[in-house]
């Protein structure tokens, strides 16, 4: 049994089926699992934070000071980004945004002390990859609906001689394609590298401590301070990965708005 | 590594439930909160920007009135320093009007006496006249014994008196 009882880093991204574990939509399996309960407490999380601003006051409070400063920073960025044609674009981007944002930090949340185990969904490709998708498919149907086949001039930038063109059209239909994969797989690393880190780093502080108490001023002391600065960094990783998460979207929109 | 030990398993879930959950972010938040917290911010906005407008054409209104309340000023100010300067113009005239009635008086009175100190003059002198003619014809009478025609004894005196 005390073998068994190794801390396995990898243990917390496991998936779980809490319920419907015979729910089935065309012979696919679609069972309630921990990470779909965590996009559920990620969705009422946020639409309670975004309902508290919207008392709609002339002089706002703290709560609706909050939220509106994240819309008018969705606003900012994809005004900075796309320009004026950007601004139908802030419903997706705050959303997904905030939904990232939400499910990174909830993630990050300490609630082991009490006996839960939060999951970072988007610790999964499976649910970034969703993301991803969803974003290029955007990018592509506003790409084609505004541009038509003209769409197709973004892969030769201007000034390319002629004899490089076909050259420079395939690099850069590859760097495109790739964008869906970059985007979601940039987000699925971060977080789960760090919430890998966080767990093999505390492995360390109870397992030296269990060893005895000159492995624990050694190894596991030293540990547990880096784990408390590695958290403020995983905190500011989880800001900046919805962060550009949501900033790359923003620029490969205004390739589909405005070319080049 | 769960996420790809457990892709076959459980990728349909993720996908569904992603789905679901960010349809429900996507519309209640971004569609049904969103465009209301950022009209609030427009609003708002929109509400500065007419105040501040509001609040420099008061000011500028405040400034014509001060411009033309300065200008009324300075024409009442004009009007008043007219209206001094003329007084006192008129009240030196008046002034230079009677100096110069009371100087024509004076010189008249100074006329008027001076003809009768020049008649009382003659008077005296005439009548100094007869009364040394009357003294000469008196002593002449005495002296010589002779009665003197009175108009040349008179004729005599004049002439010696005249030459001194």
């Amino acid at each position: 049994m005390a073998a068994e009882a190794k801390l396995d880093p990898m243990h917390q991204f496991q998936l779980e089926t809490l319920a419907g574990a015979n729910w089935n939509i065309a012979g696919y399996n679609i069972a309630f699992t921990n990470s779909a309960l965590w996009m559920a407490i990620a969705t009422v999380v946020l639409v309670v934070f975004v309902s508290g601003g919207m008392k709609r006051q002339l002089v706002p409070g703290r709560w609706q000071m909050a939220v509106e400063t994240f819309t008018g920073f969705i606003d900012g960025m994809l005004a900075a980004n796309v320009g004026p044609a950007g601004k139908k674009y802030v419903p997706y981007i705050f959303s997904l945004f905030m939904f990232i944002l939400f499910a990174n930090f909830l993630g990050l949340l300490p609630l082991g002390v009490l006996g839960l185990h939060a999951f970072t969904f988007t610790s999964h490709f499976s649910a970034t990859g969703v993301l991803a998708i969803m974003s290029f498919a955007i990018v592509l149907g506003v790409g084609f609906a505004k541009h038509k086949l003209h769409f197709f001039s973004l892969f030769v930038p201007h000034g390319t001689p002629v004899v490089m063109i076909p050259l420079i059209f395939c690099v850069e239909l590859i760097s495109f394609l790739v964008r869906p994969f970059s985007l979601g797989l940039r987000l699925f690393v971060a977080m789960m590298a760090g919430h890998v880190l966080l767990e093999v780093l505390s492995s360390f502080v109870i397992s030296s401590g269990n060893a005895g108490i000159g492995l624990f001023a050694i190894a596991g002391l030293p540990s547990f301070i880096l784990m408390v600065g590695i958290c403020a960094l995983e905190l500011l990783v989880a800001g900046i990965q919805a962060y550009v998460f949501a900033l790359l979207t923003c620029v490969y929109l205004n390739d589909a708005e405005n070319l080049h | 590594m769960p996420q790809i030990a457990q892709l076959g398993e459980y990728y349909a879930s993720q996908i569904f439930w992603m789905l679901i959950f960010f349809a429900i972010t996507f519309f209640v938040v971004g569609r049904g909160m969103v465009p209301k917290v950022m009209d609030t911010v427009a609003q708002r906005d929109k509400q500065i920007a007419e105040d501040l407008a509001t609040a420099e054409k008061l000011r500028e209104s405040a400034d014509a009135e001060e411009e033309a309340w300065r200008t009324r000023e300075n024409a009442n100010r004009a009007e008043a320093q007219g209206l001094i300067a003329s007084a006192r113009a008129k009240a030196g005239a008046a002034t230079a009007d009677r100096l110069n009635a009371a100087q024509v008086g004076i010189e008249a009175d100074l006329a008027t006496a001076e003809k009768r100190i020049d008649e009382a003059r003659r008077s005296a002198a005439s009548e100094i006249e007869t009364v040394a003619a009357d003294a000469a014809r008196e002593i002449v009478s005495r002296v010589a014994g002779l009665s003197l025609d009175e108009t040349a004894v008179r004729a005599a005196v004049k002439g010696s008196l005249v030459h001194g």
